[in-house]
């Protein structure tokens, strides 16, 4: 096993590809070193990305803010321009483990690990962002919710690597909140994630809405008829019970020793009702 | 009883190995290391319960790094010969087995066999290269289901103790045993309320932070010396020898500082197998369990069923109590169902008593001791069910205990009477507390639970040496967990009457110090602070000869006080005090060194009661449970380092509070444990807790001589209950199984839901 | 496969060491540079008990591949007293019993030194976050959260 640590994405891809199908990324290292350890993972070559500056800085642009894929939580965290404009994502990535986890666990590493109860990728997906990757073939795009195609799996190819996460600039008083549900207070995996990035208009009617689930199918998802349930509406009982119930249906999970079918399933409608609230908050204030 | 007054007792001194501690010097048990050192690890069984047709290392042994390689083959095979292990005990023939798996593997994680190399990636390759060739048998985990009509079978030699007829009968029921007082059909016939109910609950781990670790070195002559984190170094050199067939003389174990224990540090796992490694390869030999071996691998505590009925007079008098509580055990019997059944009624009193336990073995690590071992058990089910009564009655959940508490002169069903104990002192002392005082806000729900330990003296001893500054090194075989070195220089220091910091404590190996017992049971500071009190007191006698040597007087004419030996009276002659430090500098010329030893089985443990209160919140969409407020109230006899005392308080009610709301042990379908971490085995984060407001209340021990009552086990003992009744007092909902986690609680909400909206 | 030769910063120190690329940082400091005040309680991140600082964030020591301290700054609890002269945390831990076994101790410790240094002035809250990766199982917390609160209102008034 070699370590390897490229301060260009050329280098990175190129290393990857040499690998043949046995190089992995290390950003923050905190899901990597657990397989490792646990034997799941026995790389050839371990590529550090994280002496790779494109990788590793938050840039404002014009139209929206561009997360480096290797940027850690804490950094995203102490960010002004990211804590005032996506709060909820802020929020969901400051959830994924511990103090000591943040100051290391990217969004990047959090997308790329595939895990259906990541928590930053429900608030992306809600959010709306767009992953880019570069690999052999140059730079591409895609949106969140196609990145992940199964547990532990992704659609990038051999030699590719997220290089940013791009969040769009919100429209005028919108927001977005994340919640999850977990036995503990910190420290856990969530049963349920659930994200809501909304817009209203000076009425207070949702003008837009999109909700991201988490860790209630294989992969976290866009769930579209849940945010359309939303729009038109003051978030009124009615309009909630009806985005909560797509939540509900969209749910495709498993019992496992985190949660049971039903329980997941509830919590999915619960928490579309308590973080669209949050949510709508914002985005009036 | 008048107050007695203190210099050292009872003050909040800092402890003498702090220093050590917060500076990151303390070496714990995976801190050690030797010279030329190789790497042990365990291949462990992945099958719930097999058969083991045979053992084939050869390929192992061929790996270039491996120096040793062993099974179950290395070791004698022992006869059924019981021996102590913390407040249980365990027969030597299972031990063997447990440590290594023999005929069979009994859980996920038992040992079979384990490797010696030269690095960790070596040995990691070696277990993998060892084919072990297995015959999976059926398995059962749950309790109950093994107790069952055609339940898999573990062992083809058990039979029931103590039922008659038993002889031919396969079994997984080890012991069925009874505590019987009064006439139950008199009691239920006073009765106008009777409550009846079934409870249950999962395994869980004591879950120190600090895998087990041990190193061993062995010599050509036969010599070993053992380094490891134990509650036990005494005990451990006691199980090393029968396992290998050595003498103790040749095993010199030394503990190290110990990273939590709670009861799992009692036994034996990787050292003994160090031991043979290092004999086989002739090099000293280091095994540390990763975690997910400490959860596999290592005593995790019994999981219980029980049926509970009591029944009460209108007035709220009980007047009969009955238990049936069937206890897991786990791969080997054991279960702590003696205690669980001593304990269950042992608050109150009660005139009509019928207790019935049963221990079972199931497809589960062997239990091992934790904290006030079966008694929490019986406490979930009994304090439920003391709640439920006192709705019944619609009495307040205190004065229903207050009512009917043990007091001076209770004939207990499992056979003392009680003298000076403090039950009444705490219910009394809740009831005044300020958080009992305090309303409920919209909402929460209040919970209240008691519990009760023995307490447990057994055997120590201890040294006294005095240096030629007057400096005193205070010598005990008891490792130090949670603070005791302090707790017993302090006494040392009200003794001597000399400066605290005068005093350094240590643990010794068992080649420096006679036998001590291993640290459990809340015996230390009672026990080995006897023993410690003793020395110190033959040391100080010691002192006055010295001075009575100088004055050339009576040794009775010598009084010790304020750290100084003086004249007992003015008839003796006019002399200025002697200092400890002024006779122990002349110590060569008045008959050498000065120095106090004793040894002792301490007599007279001083029971334990304590009361909690909890109020809760619950969240009622997602069933998750928040503790906003904890109030421990425990009788501590005397508190002599009341820091330490209130740690173990606090201490105790969060390992409780994780027990009750979300701790488990989870199987797959295969009888494999499927939360080996920390990460799925939810114990309480900081930021789960409210503070745990602790209030201490001392009836002193008549049989010790500072008043000293075991403290660290009691706290274990009310958490479930209390939380389910405070659970009970928020949403209405009488949960019966722990732990009372969201998705049970939530589901228990949304089924009372639909049972009240079909009642409408 | 020749091992990593990295040069790093330990407690304000150059330090050289060989690794392989799987060990961890936690396995150098232990096993290479006998600095054994970072303990391993699970090797997965999920205690706490190997908190380091790397470059002036909170890190699990476990979860760090000794490889990547190249060019970096670390610091463990065997670089938090200034020679003789403890740590006001340190001092505070021994004074208000916020340990039992101690195992957690050094971790926890380091921990709350980078929180005061972020936040000189938490609440009882985020004190209790900040820490909720720090695992203890003696103490309940209490203690623990109590000096470091005793702590910081000690910094602010000195």
């Amino acid at each position: 096993m070699r370590y390897v640590a490229p301060s260009t994405l050329e280098e990175a891809s190129a290393f990857l590809v040499d690998a043949n199908g046995n190089g992995r990324v290390l950003a923050g290292g905190t899901d990597l070193l657990v397989q490792l350890r646990a034997g799941m993972a026995n790389p050839d070559t371990i590529v550090d990305v994280k002496h790779i500056d494109e990788l590793m800085t938050i840039k404002e642009e014009a139209d929206g803010i561009r997360i480096g894929a290797a940027v850690c939580g804490q950094a995203m965290g102490e960010h002004a321009g990211l804590n005032n404009t996506w709060p909820g994502l802020v929020e969901a990535t400051e959830l994924i483990g511990s103090t000591q986890v943040q100051g290391r666990a990217s969004a990047g590493g959090n997308l790329c690990n595939a895990s259906p109860a990541a928590d930053s990728v429900p608030a992306m997906i809600a959010a709306g962002a767009m992953i880019s990757v570069y690999g052999p073939d140059g730079h591409r795009e895609l949106a969140v919710e196609n990145f992940a195609t199964a547990p532990g799996k992704t659609n990038l190819k051999e030699g590719e690597l997220i290089t940013s996460i791009k969040l769009p600039k919100p429209a005028e008083h919108s927001g977005d909140a994340y919640l999850r549900m977990t036995p503990r207070t910190e420290m856990d995996i969530a049963i349920v994630g659930l994200g809501v990035a909304l817009t209203l208009d000076s009425e207070g009617t949702v003008t837009a809405a999109r909700v991201g689930l988490g860790a209630v199918a294989p992969t976290a998802m866009l769930v579209k008829e849940a945010g359309d349930a939303l729009v038109g509406s003051k978030l009124d009982d009615e309009a909630l019970e009806r985005a909560a119930e797509a939540c509900r249906k969209a749910c495709n999970p498993i019992n496992d020793k985190r949660g049971t079918i039903e329980y997941r399933t509830k919590i999915a409608g619960v928490l579309l009702k308590r973080v669209a609230k949050i949510a709508a908050e914002r985005a009036g204030s | 009883m008048a107050e007695k007054t203190y210099k050292w007792v009872g003050t909040r001194q800092p402890r003498p190995d702090g220093a050590d501690k917060v500076t990151g010097r303390a070496r714990f048990g995976a801190d050690f290391d030797m010279p030329g050192q190789l790497v042990g690890k365990v291949l462990r069984s992945p099958h719930a319960h097999a058969n083991i047709r045979s053992i084939d290392t050869s390929k192992a042994e061929a790996l270039p790094g491996v120096k040793a390689v062993m099974t179950s083959a290395d070791m004698p095979d022992m006869p059924d010969e019981m021996a102590p292990a913390g407040e249980v005990m365990v027969n030597l023939r299972d031990v063997t087995r447990n440590v290594m798996a023999r005929e069979k593997a009994l859980y996920d994680g038992h040992a079979v066999a384990a490797v010696a190399a030269t690095t960790e990636a070596i040995a990691r390759q070696a277990l993998a290269l060892i084919e072990v060739d297995y015959e999976v048998l059926p398995h059962v985990i749950d309790v109950d289901q093994a107790v069952a009509e055609g339940a898999p079978i573990l062992h083809e030699n058990l039979r029931t103790k103590n039922v008659d007829g038993a002889e031919d009968t396969l079994t997984n029921v080890a012991a069925r045993i009874q505590f019987t007082k009064g006439d139950m059909d008199s009691g239920w016939s006073q009765a106008d309320v009777v409550i009846e109910h079934a409870f249950t609950t999962k395994p869980v781990h004591q879950g120190y932070i600090e895998p087990h670790a041990a190193v061993a070195s062995t010599t050509e002559d036969g010599q070993v010396q053992l380094w490891c984190s134990t509650q036990g170094q005494f005990n451990v050199r006691g199980y090393c020898a029968k396992l290998l067939g050595m003498e103790t003389s040749q095993i010199r174990v030394t503990p190290s500082e110990i990273g939590g224990g709670f009861g799992g540090k009692t036994v034996v796992y990787g050292e003994p197998l160090a031991i043979k490694l290092s004999q086989k390869a002739g090099k000293p030999v280091k095994i540390v369990m990763t975690r997910e071996e400490v959860f596999r691998g290592s005593g995790p505590t019994a999981a219980g069923a029980m049926d509970v009925k009591l029944g009460a007079t209108k007035d709220g008098r009980i007047v009969a109590a009955d238990l049936n509580i069937r206890m897991q055990a786990g791969a080997f019997p054991g279960a702590p169902v003696g205690p669980a059944c001593m304990c269950s009624f042992a608050c109150y009193d009660i005139d009509n008593i019928n207790v019935v336990g049963f221990d079972v073995v199931s497809n589960r690590p062997k239990v091992a001791a934790y904290r006030a071992p079966g008694s929490p058990v019986a406490a979930w089910g009994v304090e439920s069910a003391i709640n439920m009564l006192a709705e019944k009655l619609g009495m307040d959940q205190l004065e229903l205990r207050i009512k009917n508490a043990a007091r001076e002169g209770t004939k207990t069903h499992y056979g003392p009477t009680f003298k000076d104990i403090g039950m009444a002192a705490t219910l009394d002392a809740a009831k005044n507390s300020p958080h009992y005082q305090t309303p409920l806000k919209p909402g929460q729900g209040r919970g209240v639970a008691v519990g009760f330990w023995f307490n447990i003296g057994m055997d120590s001893s201890a040294a006294c040496h005095v240096g030629e500054d007057g400096t005193v090194t205070l010598i005990s075989g008891s490792p130090d967990i949670g603070g005791s070195r302090a707790s017993l220089a302090l006494m040392a220091a009200e003794e001597l009457g000399v400066d605290y910091q005068k005093i350094r404590p240590i643990v010794a190996d068992t080649a420096s110090i006679g036998f001590n017992f291993l640290t459990g049971g809340s015996r230390v500071t009672f026990a080995t602070g006897m023993a410690v009190v003793q020395a110190v007191r033959e040391a100080i006698d010691e002192l006055r000869a010295r001075a009575a040597k100088l004055w050339e007087v009576d040794v009775e004419a010598v009084i010790w006080e304020d750290g100084c030996a003086k004249p007992a009276g003015s008839n003796v002659g006019d002399f200025e005090p002697l200092s400890l430090a002024e006779i122990a500098v002349n110590a060569g010329k008045t008959g050498g060194p000065i120095n106090g030893h004793a040894q002792l089985n301490a007599q007279g443990a001083g029971p334990g009661f304590g009361a909690q209160i909890y109020d809760v919140s619950v969240d009622q969409d997602t069933g998750h449970v928040t503790v906003d407020r904890c109030t421990v109230v425990q009788d501590v006899g005397t508190a002599i380092h009341p820091d330490y005392v209130e740690g173990q308080l606090q201490g105790g009610v969060v390992q409780g509070i994780g027990w009750a709301l979300n701790e488990e042990y989870i199987y797959n379908d295969k009888g494999q444990l499927e939360n080996t971490g920390f990460l799925d085995y939810r114990m309480p984060v900081a930021s789960d807790l409210p503070m745990i407001e602790p209030i201490i209340v001392e009836v002193p021990n008549p049989n010790h001589p500072y008043g000293v009552r075991g403290v660290g086990e009691v706290p274990i003992v009310p958490p479930m209950a209390a939380i389910g009744n405070a659970i009970a007092g928020a949403t209405g909902i009488r949960m019966t199984d722990l732990p009372m986690s969201p998705p049970k609680l939530s589901a228990a909400i949304d089924a009372a839901r639909v049972s009240e909206a079909a009642d409408d | 496969m020749a091992k990593n030769h990295v040069t790093t910063t330990i407690n304000g120190e150059p330090v050289e060491f060989l690794c392989e690329t799987h060990e961890t940082m936690l396995d150098v400091l232990r096993n290479d540079l006998g600095l054994t005040g970072s303990k391993e309680g699970c090797g997965s991140g999920d205690c706490g008990a190997c908190s380091v600082m790397v470059d002036g964030r909170l890190a699990c020591a476990c979860l760090m591949l000794g490889a990547e301290a190249e060019g970096r700054s670390i610091e463990t609890i065997e670089g938090m007293a200034a020679g003789e002269e403890l740590h006001p945390l340190q001092k505070n831990f021994v004074k208000e019993a916020a340990l039992q076994c101690g195992i957690c101790t050094p971790g926890v410790l380091v921990a709350a030194k980078a929180l005061l240094e972020r936040n000189p002035d938490p609440t009882e809250t985020e004190v209790r976050y900040w820490l909720a990766g720090n695992l203890c199982r003696c103490t309940g917390y209490d203690k623990i959260i109590r000096a470091v609160m005793d702590t910081a209102a000690e910094m602010r008034a000195n």
